[in-house]
């Protein structure tokens, strides 16, 4: 009996109060139902006296109609609560079980181990602390112990219980044990755990569950309970940076405005400095206010509200951060995807996601591999099935606050939905995010941008020309070009035509093609600026987004737009590659001008017309503009 | 070892998380108010949760007209004293129809008067969430609920369509006319309710301490002859006897226990000593095995 039913009769003021002292851990238990899963969990409810006399009726009742036991009591019946998973003999979810002693509360997550079932046991692994792998000893490691250890790894567990059960069907064999135990460490090591404990047990007989056992005086281990009980789990979500999702903006009256959230790491206390990670806005913590009072300090897991000194711009969905140490805050990362619906993930498909509180549009704009979750290999793939693991890059139309996951498991990790039927199709991680600067940790270079610009006697920048297609911008190009190298300046012209015949040879024209070929285009300009090369792009791009894309890539005053406003008419009379004659006649379809808008510049740098000018006083222009930014004179770098 | 928060601090905070993101998330939540001690503490979360504002949604309490009727008393004096807005639905149609637990059985009566006036109130209201204080340790069906529990347009449940549950991140996606059910207080046990409510001195209705109150035996269960609507069998005369309630609900179909325990660590004493789980007291889980699953399936709570 685990609750000291002597303190419980004789002193229950003295076992309330050492009741409200107990922690709490949530674990899940991975194995089949042949390891003798329900069985051991049935058995840890048993033993905590969490089973009544009317449940032990009903049990008794049920082990005899539908029970494997002979006769004897089932403990597994216990378990398996949907009637036809009863009838089945299977547990095809994920169940929750309660139980408690004196030192904690436990919540079980009680899942089925088939592959068909990984996305439950990825659930049930979301909030557990510790997995307990089941392992039949007669059969050792199977394939479906590396699935297990896999994916509850996946999902940032770092303690592991190995339950080499059913021993008593071995004879209690140590060298058996020892050979299972070496074999799994040696697995093991490619998994990111902190801790093994390997304990052999019998939950059909109780060996090592709650006592220790006479049938191995080999092991001197702790049994499977006190383990449970005394594993020390991490409590190291308290000393990582602050981190508070704002749920909701609490605003009684106009005298209190309160952010109130749960906080996910950290701690925090009146007067610490806080960042709202989005806008970069910065305030000092007045107040911690929960209904029992205002708080000295408030640490991670708490559900508080705070109120700051300053009145600043918060809503749902902001994460408040320690000014000092700020999450990635990025709107495309790399993440670990575990695919949850029968519908399969398409890359370019609009989802949405959720992270905490934040919620964005999403794609998935590259599945790099996916993860065999039996053997751990890497396998190529465009989709994600059911059930299915990958490493992709996710592309969201806004940029979202994070930790890695690896470092930082209450934070980065999100639910995909989808958006028209609005189930839940998959559950991510954030590897890291992608592309930007403030995050990725740049190669520092002894030699950089200005000294390479330097040493040309320029300052490197993009000159990005847009406008109809036939409006001059590859004409007026290269003869800016030309006179810029004349000039003695080093330059590169990408033309938007020339890259879709090598780099983007693969894209087509949907839209989330044309998005990826100004991603391309604006990534490649972005390196040419970085060795200091005034760059020329020659591009349509008739939307303001995707030139905002591509302006949003580099440092201010280096994007410089030039809007070749040469009117519609005008281009179609001209019409040099007869493709407006094609589109009228309605043989290309989404042509620029035609049955596609273009959405013109409303605030270019530059703007020229070849309608009124010719292509050599356009390019004059340009130049002398060039020359007013400073692009052309020497620049003086910091060095 | 000193935990840094305690399981109740825990489940606590996890609790106020719930109930703040769906208040965040859904137009029109409503928390269902059933009176008994589940409910008390789900609306102590509810103050914790948005403290100092009151709760952002009403309460509603779908009535039998077969409650206690200190249940009754109790909830317009709490709806008093906290002043939260209350709605009190009662489905018409069923007192037309004179439907009753002695009249009519346990099944059919919960069925119209709970069941069906639930979807009621629902679709009258347009309620796109309520939150109810259902535990995933009261009963094995229950056990693999979601804590946002999807409901369709006529407010079925699906076992086996579930959306999957991850880490404290909920999926709060309805399209128009359908609703969720959520849970906040799904992994809080009988033992945590009652330590709770000890710990934070949560009100409770009286009728869980025990009282001389009048009573008869019936098919093993203590009825209490609560008013002069309970037809007495020949032979059968209220007794009084030192009772008191582990759940509450209509008084004709909640069983009574005989019990000394006046005060709350009586209470809790008495819980961890006896061993026969809460539910007991509830006829309407003895029908037939699953019988709670399909009641839920229905759109019972």
């Amino acid at each position: 009996m685990s609750h000291k039913s002597d303190l419980i009769a004789d002193d229950i003021l003295g076992y309330l109060k050492a009741q409200e002292e107990k922690s709490l851990l949530r674990f899940i238990t991975c194995g089949s139902v042949d390891d003798g899963k329900s069985t051991l969990i049935g058995r840890l409810l048993w033993d905590s006296k969490l089973i009544f006399e009317d449940q032990l009726a009903a049990l008794e009742s049920d082990s005899r109609k539908v029970g494997t036991q002979g006769g004897e009591i089932d403990f597994a019946l216990l378990l398996d609560g949907l009637q036809a998973e009863r009838e089945q003999g299977i547990t095809i979810d994920v169940a929750y079980r309660f139980f408690s002693t004196d030192k904690r509360k436990f919540i079980v997550a009680d899942t089925p181990g088939h592959e068909q079932y990984t996305r439950n046991m990825a659930t049930g692994a979301s909030t557990a602390d510790v997995a307990v792998i089941l392992i039949d000893a007669r059969k050792g490691i199977l394939t479906q112990t590396r699935r297990h250890s896999f994916i509850t790894s996946l999902l940032g567990i770092k303690h592991v219980v190995l339950a080499v059960n059913k021993m008593d069907l071995i004879d209690y064999d140590q060298s058996k044990f020892d050979q299972i135990v070496a074999e799994y460490n040696e697995f093991a090591k490619q998994l990111n755990y902190s801790s093994i404990t390997a304990i052999p047990l019998s939950a059909l007989r109780g060996d090592n569950m709650i006592e220790p056992s006479a049938n191995t005086p080999w092991y001197s281990g702790p049994t499977l309970l006190a383990h449970l009980e005394d594993v020390q789990v991490e409590q190291d979500a308290i000393e990582k940076p602050f981190r508070l999702p704002v749920q909701w903006v609490n605003r009684p009256n106009l005298d209190f405005r309160g952010f109130s959230g749960t906080i996910s790491s950290g701690r925090i206390k009146p007067g610490d400095e806080i960042v709202v990670t989005a806008s970069g806005q910065t305030s000092k913590v007045k107040e911690i206010v929960t209904f029992d009072g205002n708080l000295d300090e408030a640490i991670a897991g708490q559900a508080i509200t705070l109120t700051l000194e300053d009145e600043i711009d918060i809503s749902r969905g902001d994460v408040l951060a320690e000014a000092k140490a700020k999450p990635d805050f990025a709107d495309q990362f790399e993440a670990r995807i575990i695919w949850m619906h029968e519908d399969h993930l398409l890359p370019g498909r609009p989802y949405l996601i959720k992270m905490g509180a934040q919620i964005a549009n999403a794609q998935i704009s590259a599945l790099k591999y996916k993860v065999n979750v039996n053997t751990l290999e890497h396998v190529a793939g465009k989709t994600l099935e059911l059930n299915e693991v990958g490493i992709a890059n996710i592309s969201a139309d806004k940029a979202l606050a994070f930790d890695p996951y690896d470092k930082n498991r209450h934070s980065g990790r999100f639910i995909i939905i989808d958006r028209f039927t609005n189930a839940t199709v998959g559950a991510g991680m954030v590897n890291h995010s992608l592309r930007r600067a403030t995050n990725i940790k740049w190669q520092e270079m002894d030699i950089n941008k200005g000294a390479r610009a330097y040493q040309k006697g320029q300052k490197s920048a993009i000159l990005w020309f847009t406008g109809l297609s036939g409006a001059g911008k590859s004409t007026v190009a290269n003869l800016v070009e030309k006179k810029l190298h004349a000039l003695g300046k080093h330059t590169y012209t990408l033309d938007g035509d020339n890259v879709r015949h090598g780099l983007n040879k693969d894209l087509g024209f949907t839209d989330a093609d044309r998005v990826e070929n100004i991603r391309r285009v604006g990534e490649t300009a972005k390196l040419f600026v970085d060795a200091g090369v005034i760059t020329l792009v020659s591009f349509i791009s008739p939307f303001k987004s995707e030139r905002q894309l591509a302006r949003s890539l580099v440092e201010e005053g280096e994007f410089i737009e030039v809007f070749i406003d040469t009117p519609l008419e005008v281009c179609e009379q001209r019409d040099v590659k007869g493709l407006y004659k094609k589109a009228r006649a309605g043989e290309i379809a989404n042509f620029t001008g035609i049955d596609s808008p273009y959405e013109r510049p409303e605030n270019a740098e530059i703007v020229v017309s070849t309608a009124d000018q010719s292509a050599e006083e356009a390019a004059e222009i340009i130049v002398s503009k060039l020359e007013e930014f400073g692009v052309l004179g020497t620049w003086f770098p910091e060095i | 070892m000193q935990p840094n928060l305690t399981h109740l601090r825990q489940l606590e905070a996890e609790s106020i998380h719930i109930i703040r993101e769906v208040a965040a998330s859904f137009e029109r939540p409503v928390m269902l108010y059933s009176i008994g001690k589940d409910s008390s503490v789900l609306l102590h979360l509810a103050r914790k949760a948005f403290y100092p504002a009151p709760p952002p949604f009403p309460l509603m309490h779908v009535d039998t007209t077969w409650k206690f009727r200190e249940m009754i008393e109790f909830r317009d004096r709490m709806a008093a004293e906290y002043g939260f807005d209350l709605i009190v639905h009662i489905n018409q149609d069923g007192v037309e129809q004179g439907i009753g637990p002695f009249t009519h059985g346990s099944s059919l009566h919960t069925d119209v008067m709970k069941t069906e006036s639930l979807k009621q109130a629902l679709n009258k209201y347009k309620f796109d969430a309520a939150f109810g204080g259902a535990r995933r340790d009261e009963e094995k069906a229950r056990a693999k609920e979601r804590v946002f529990s999807f409901r369709t347009e006529t407010h079925r449940w699906d076992p086996k369509n579930q959306r999957p549950e991850l880490w404290d991140i909920y999926n709060a996606r309805i399209n128009k006319g359908e609703s969720i059910r959520a849970f906040p207080i799904s992994n809080w046990t009988e033992l945590d309710i009652w330590q709770y409510i000890y710990l934070e001195q949560i009100p409770i209705v009286p009728l869980y301490y025990s009282a001389k109150r009048p009573v008869v035996e019936r098919d093993g269960m203590l009825i209490m002859v609560d008013d002069d609507r309970m037809p007495l069998n020949p032979g059968e005369t209220p007794e009084m006897k030192s009772v008191r309630f582990r759940t509450l609900g209509c008084y004709p179909l909640t069983g009574a226990v005989e019990s000394e325990a006046a005060t709350l660590p009586d209470i809790i004493q008495e819980m961890l000593l006896t061993r026969s789980s809460e539910r007991q007291g509830r006829m309407i889980d003895h029908d037939q095995a699953g019988s709670m699953e399909k009641k839920k399936q229905e759109g019972y709570f």
